[in-house]
């Protein structure tokens, strides 16, 4: 029997997955048993979405943009008569044949590991996880291995932490099992807080059971037998599919006492975060579950020897956990064979911003710049000009077009300046101002230093300062060199990497973008047309349909214009305030 | 079962059983922002009274963490993302739209306690930015038009509801 597979991810649901959904029910109940239908993750073609796979037997096809009218049609033709919608078709997996469909180029460079069951199984079911190998790592760990030969295999297959800072996976599980303890913590970090990145949602909301597999095998590695998930509040289906995953997974004995038969217990807790991007640093995180303000410590101690109420605690993220079965079942030298030298194995990237193809891709870590954006993001929108890639969120940097041959690996991308974080990559074209992009992100820091040390907590403030009068026009000369002095004590003087790395992306636009800076300060001029403060707004003739909606909101009477002729705004009068832009129904009024 | 899971997750229940447990803190407030829709004067006294936890720390962690609100809220939050994605695709423009559509300004509630308006740092549906959640629904790939269409469609599922509320209650003996 065909199955019918609806993305029901979050960025599924607001594309607008539920109404294809219940379309399907509706068809199911007017002709039961002619297919099955099954929610799923997401495969990561966030672009066309509603995603909907029909699946029978291995023969696989994925059709784009599902609305309910092309439900009907996918429902009348390919279920009932057999024939493949040709026009809605995103991928065509067939045995034997080539991979097809028009989102194929998308794919092809793509090597899925730690995205392997998103998008293809159910969530919500164990059995569906079970049936693509699912805790056959798990048994082997408990049944076969002993804890350092786990810790040995996580070692030798280079897996370095996918949170960003990129530690050796096994180098830390190692310091963690050395510690004499007779209570020890598996933490996972789920806050994933950078905004720009959405690889964790989707694991978490894809395939839960990788994530607790993986953990679980963290705990029998370093002996610990009580995990946690830190997971962020904003990711509510995350939460529930979570809860879901360990209920079934308790029930069939892979969490709690004497998992397999093998006299190892484990078990783990859900603890929702309550909004703060600090949490996402490790010693921070601990306080908050400890119920505490979450504001960061020295280390050392490390995490390994006092972590987690005061216990040797391992902490690894979402990511990092999903290899880690993959690792077991496939053997450390399969793994290794993907990547760099240094940087092992593959990683998932949210492509976002004014790229056309935004998503999720894994690729082998390595791969340039350009072909993660050209290749798979599949150009910028538009087909404007490419300007520069944001990386690691509000600790990274602006990585310019003209380094785009840079490798993404946890050598190169530094090296220029951004970090790699946890693969948040936020594509710019030339209407974005990167001095707003740095005042935007200080704007985050700013507001989430939690406060302890002064650099972190003043300097901030005193660098937003600048960065908005700039952005106002009113930059002064002196303002650059203030920038940098700033930039450089404010990461010399910080206690966590939130303060350490706040200036990167001050820093990285003054080093690649100088001349933006010199003509916001010099010539009171916005190259990219983005500050309001130092740009007209100007009505588009050929959009203009003269409905009069943009002179009568007008609230300065800038706006003059008769009945069904073209508006011009007055910029002499215009007071910049932005209003006839979200009225206008024809997007005629543009900024210059 | 999910009764169940109901109660344990309710205020009162988690209170009652408190054992002193540490670390429960902060899912006891969130269990009261669940309960009341924000956290009252009063909670923060039972929850210091139970826990023994001084109120001012309690109140200090409630202050830290983004989540907890202080001040009543409206019956349908939004959530408008103002992350990276979204501030190139242009979000400032958005919220602009719903301030001016609400009348109200980020962090305000709307007079007839419809809308409370809030800006989120990433919501995570980066690739249909720009987006924003209407309580736990989300809504991508926002223009102006579109956002004052869909806020306009909630005010007027309400003002229906509200009509056949009315009518209901005028039809009874």
């Amino acid at each position: 029997m065909k199955k019918v597979l609806v993305g029901m991810s979050t960025c599924g649901l607001s594309a607008g997955s539920q109404k294809t959904y219940d379309r399907f029910g509706e068809l199911l109940a007017g002709a039961p048993g002619s297919f099955e239908l099954k929610s799923a993750g997401c495969i990561g073609m966030c672009y066309r979405e509603p995603l909907v796979e029909v699946r029978e037997g291995e023969s696989r096809v994925v059709y784009g943009g599902v609305t309910p009218d092309v439900a009907n049609t996918i429902f009348n033709e390919h279920i009932k008569g057999g024939r493949v919608v040709e026009e809605h078709v995103a991928l065509r997996m067939e045995p034997g044949r080539e991979l097809g469909g028009s989102e194929a180029p998308h794919q092809k460079n793509q090597v899925r590991i730690v995205l392997r069951n998103c998008g293809l199984i159910d969530p919500e079911s164990l059995a569906e996880y079970e049936g693509t190998g699912g805790y056959q790592a798990l048994r082997k760990a408990l049944l076969e291995m002993k804890p350092d030969e786990i810790i040995k295999v996580v070692k030798d297959s280079g897996l370095r932490g996918r949170g960003g800072a990129g530690f050796p996976t096994g180098l830390k599980w190692s310091f963690a099992a050395s510690q004499k303890s007779d209570v020890k913590y598996v933490v996972c970090n789920a806050d994933e807080g950078d905004p720009g990145a959405f690889m964790d949602r989707s694991v978490l909301e894809g395939d839960p059971h990788s994530v607790i597999e993986g953990m679980v095998i963290c705990g029998k590695a370093i002996g610990a037998h009580k995990g946690y998930i830190y997971c962020r509040a904003e990711y509510p289906m995350a939460i529930r599919r979570l809860t879901i995953a360990l209920d079934a997974a308790r029930e069939k004995g892979y969490l709690g006492t004497n998992i397999l038969g093998s006299g190892f217990d484990f078990d783990i807790t859900i603890k929702q975060g309550a909004g703060a991007f600090v949490c996402g640093e490790e010693t921070a995180l601990f306080q908050s579950i400890e119920g505490k303000r979450g504001m960061p410590r020295i280390r050392p101690p490390f995490p390994a020897e006092k972590g987690l109420w005061q216990k040797p605690t391992n902490n690894n993220n979402v990511e990092t956990y999903a290899n880690v079965p993959w690792i077991l079942v496939n053997g450390a030298a399969a793994y290794a064979a993907y990547g760099t030298e240094k940087s092992r194995g593959t990683k998932v990237f949210a492509l976002a911003g004014k790229v056309k193809n935004g998503g999720l891709a894994e690729v082998p870590m390595g791969m340039p710049i350009n072909d993660l954006v050209f290749k798979i993001g599949g150009g910028i929108k538009e087909d404007r000009a490419f300007k520069a890639v944001q990386m690691g969120g509000p600790s990274g940097g602006c990585i310019p077009a003209s380094l785009g041959h840079t490798p993404v690996d946890f050598e190169s991308i530094p090296a220029t300046g951004a970090i790699m974080g946890s693969g948040g990559m936020v594509v710019m074209d030339d209407q974005t101002c990167m001095v707003e992009m740095a005042r935007f992100f200080l704007n985050f820091t700013q507001d989430e230093s939690c406060g302890k040390c002064t650099f972190c907590r003043v300097g901030t403030l005193r660098m937003l300062e600048i960065l908005t009068r700039i952005t106002q026009g009113e930059g002064r000369p002196e303002d650059i060199d203030k920038l940098k002095a700033l930039g450089a004590q404010i990461k010399e003087a910080s206690l966590c990497g939130l303060g350490q790395t706040a200036p990167n992306p001050v820093l990285t636009t003054l080093k690649y973008f100088p001349e933006e800076y010199e003509a916001h300060i010099k010539d009171k001029r916005c190259p990219a047309a983005s500050c309001t403060a130092l740009v007209d707004f100007c009505i588009d003739p050929e959009k203009c349909t003269g409905c009069t909606v943009c002179a009568k909101n007008c609230p300065v009477d800038a706006i003059k214009g008769e009945r069904k002729a073209v508006h011009v705004i007055d910029t002499s009068i215009c007071a910049k305030c932005g209003k006839c832009v979200t009225v206008c129904t024809f997007g005629a009024v543009y900024k210059k | 079962m999910v009764t169940t899971a109901a109660r344990d997750d309710s205020f009162n229940y988690r209170l009652w059983r408190y054992d002193g447990a540490p670390g429960e803190l902060i899912p006891l407030l969130q269990s009261a922002q669940d309960h009341f829709g924000y956290i009252p004067r009063r909670a923060i006294g039972y929850i210091s009274g139970v826990t023994g936890i001084p109120e001012s720390e309690v109140y200090g962690v409630i202050t830290f963490y983004s989540q907890f609100r202080l001040q009543p809220m409206g019956k349908y939050v939004i959530k408008a993302c103002d992350g990276t994605a979204c501030h190139v695709q242009n979000s400032r423009m958005i919220i602009d739209t719903i301030e001016d559509e609400l009348g109200v300004e980020v962090n305000g509630t709307t007079e007839d306690g419809l809308f409370t308006l809030s800006t989120v740092a990433c919501i995570g549906c980066c690739s249909l930015a720009p987006v924003m959640m209407i309580n736990d629904d989300t809504h991508g790939r926002l223009s102006p038009q579109s956002v004052r269409k869909i806020l306009r469609e909630y005010r007027r599922r309400e003002q229906a509801a509200r009509a056949k509320d009315a009518a209901s209650c005028g039809d009874r003996p």
